[in-house]
């Protein structure tokens, strides 16, 4: 068994999840604060992608990234690198999906923070980001952890978008989904199986660690 | 030592309208909850911004709308005891004060918590989570935290607000000895006029956001002006008067005719007389009427009486010592009298 397109999957997830966990805490903090129509409207844009069929979401990605679309033709002519039929290119297609799952939970996470505690910290002489990074992200820790594993987990998933913009190439850009796709379409019902079973194992290991998480929470 | 507060901010139920200036010592916003007290000690920290006026402790402009002056809550050095304190919930006691600590030089740190664990006796907590913490202690880590960044002027939040009574009173004795070796100013927010009259040398009455001059707190106690004030200071008989001459009223809801020491001005509205400033009157004296017993309450350490005067269309409420209730033999009309010098003559609506 080639263990290639676990790997694959592996790292595109938690590239994935790196990024998005930056983009969405920041996001989730900064859009909190804006006025209500604007946040709201925000909200939706940014959600949309929890929603959408993957594809239609591939579908967007390709019309920007693709080789002769804006942005995919510029970069092609100046790095001369080719942002789609890469294994890193489902990265793009995976952060936008999961975005919405690290940016609602941090949300959640930070609407639930009590604003004293920052009051507190500003007439102590305390800076705006000691105040963020020793307090509010601590006291919003594990709400956030959770949103992080979860977009993880789900990233571990994501096929339709991938298939588009990455495309299926055995060895190169081979994800789990993709590979149980193909041998499932070739006949190879066996192989298949194997693969199912370690997406199942692995995917329920991450939830597992989402509802410790959450029960560690509840009690604090 | 001085801080002397001028704000105006547009709140959505009232005006908050703040004026004040407190000369070092310890000063009471007294109010009904709700008034504004915590919105102008939040002004004053910076964590909010009034709409006009200005702020400034020991001459150091914090606030000056005019020549648009707004300091950062950082840059304020303003210490606040929030209600609940906001302590830090993941950091320990010990975390909690280096925290506070940042702003010294790094050498001094250590030894500068060292010396707040001492004296607020917390030595033996510092490992210790908040949430592990006694009422009493998370006020004390507030406070040793407070001071740790040098504060030049301390708002206290109702301090007590978030203890059970028993250790209200040991921690009002502690709070007692560091308000005694503070040298700035203290601004100290409550609803509770016992502890304002323990605790406080000035008071500031505030009702739906507007201040009244600054008092010692022993002349509210004795003769407010308002009655806003003499609610808030416990008084519960008011009466709607017409004045008479300098020195009679007219009580209107209660049907009598009083004489008082203070001089009856034009803006009195209403006399007011506390509940044990009535007496069992005996024949002679001047302000004495008769009274039917409506109802008999007995209360902890005193008995409660509801009496409605002859003529009078609101009942009064009378608090007698057990021992002379009893002594009484359940009448159902009482002679009631009050000294002139009990009668408060007040201005303002009800």
């Amino acid at each position: 068994m080639d263990w290639f397109p676990l790997l694959n999957s592996l790292r595109i997830a938690a590239i994935s999840a790196g990024i998005v966990f930056f983009v969405g805490v920041a996001a989730a903090y900064y859009i909190a604060r804006l006025p209500r129509l604007v946040k709201g409207v925000l909200d939706v844009v940014l959600t949309l992608p929890l929603v959408l069929p993957p594809t239609v979401v591939g579908y967007l990605l390709l019309c920007v990234l693709g080789p002769r679309r804006v942005v995919g033709a510029w970069v092609a002519e100046h790095f001369a690198v080719k942002l789609t039929m890469q294994w890193w290119s489902a990265v793009f297609a995976v952060s936008v999906i999961i975005f919405p799952l690290m940016y609602r939970t941090a949300r959640g996470a930070f609407e639930g923070f009590d604003e004293t505690l920052a009051d507190a910290g500003r007439t102590l002489g305390l800076s705006n980001s000691y105040i963020f990074w020793h307090i509010r992200m601590p006291a919003c820790r594990q709400g956030i952890l959770a949103g992080a594993v979860l977009a993880f987990a789900r990233a571990l998933g994501e096929y339709g978008a991938t298939s588009m913009i990455a495309g299926y190439t055995p060895g190169r850009t081979a994800t789990v989904a993709t590979e149980v796709y193909q041998l499932w379409r070739t006949g190879n019902d066996a192989l298949a199986l194997r693969w199912v079973l370690v997406n199942i194992v692995i995917s329920a290991a991450v939830l597992l660690a989402v509802n410790l998480l959450e029960k560690k929470e509840g009690r604090s | 030592m001085s801080l002397s507060v001028h704000i105006y901010k547009e709140l959505r139920d009232f005006t908050l309208n703040v004026q004040f200036d407190s000369d070092g010592g310890v000063m009471a916003l007294l109010g009904a909850s709700g008034c504004g007290k915590s919105m102008t000690l939040k002004c004053i920290a910076g964590l909010e911004t009034p709409d006009r006026g200005t702020i400034v402790l020991n001459d150091s402009v914090l606030f000056d709308s005019t020549k648009r002056i707004n300091k950062s809550p950082q840059a304020r050095h303003v210490g606040y005891l929030f209600q609940h304190y906001a302590l830090f919930p993941t950091m320990t006691v010990k975390g909690n004060l280096y925290a506070a600590a940042q702003r010294l030089p790094q050498e001094k740190r250590k030894r500068a918590v060292d010396e707040k664990l001492r004296t607020f006796r917390l030595e033996t907590a510092q490992n210790l989570y908040p949430r592990q913490l006694s009422g009493g202690q998370q006020q004390r880590v507030a406070l040793a935290r407070a001071l740790l960044s040098e504060p030049e002027c301390l708002l206290l939040d109702e301090p007590f607000s978030a203890l059970d009574n028993y250790l209200k009173w040991q921690t009002e004795l502690e709070l007692r000895e560091l308000l005694k070796n503070y040298r700035g100013d203290v601004v100290y927010v409550s609803h509770d006029r016992d502890e304002v009259y323990r605790l406080c040398r000035d008071v500031c009455v505030l009702a739906d956001g507007r201040s009244e001059p600054k008092r010692s707190v022993r002349d509210l106690m004795e003769a407010p002006w308002t009655v806003s004030a003499a609610l808030i200071s416990g008084c519960k008989n008011f009466s709607r008067v017409q004045r008479i001459d300098e020195n009679h009223v007219k009580c209107l809801s209660w049907g009598v005719t009083l004489e008082t020491a203070q001089e009856v001005n034009n803006v009195c509205t209403y006399a007011g007389v506390r509940a044990h400033s009535f007496h069992i009157a005996r024949g002679g004296e001047p302000n004495r009427f008769d009274a039917k017993v409506v109802q008999v309450i007995d209360d902890t350490f005193s008995t409660i009486l509801m009496l409605l005067p002859d003529g009078g269309t609101s009942a009064i409420r009378m608090e007698l010592p057990k021992k002379e209730w009893a002594a009484l033999r359940n009448p159902s009309v009482v002679l009631v009298g009050v000294a002139p010098e009990q009668v408060m003559t007040l201005s303002g609506e009800l």
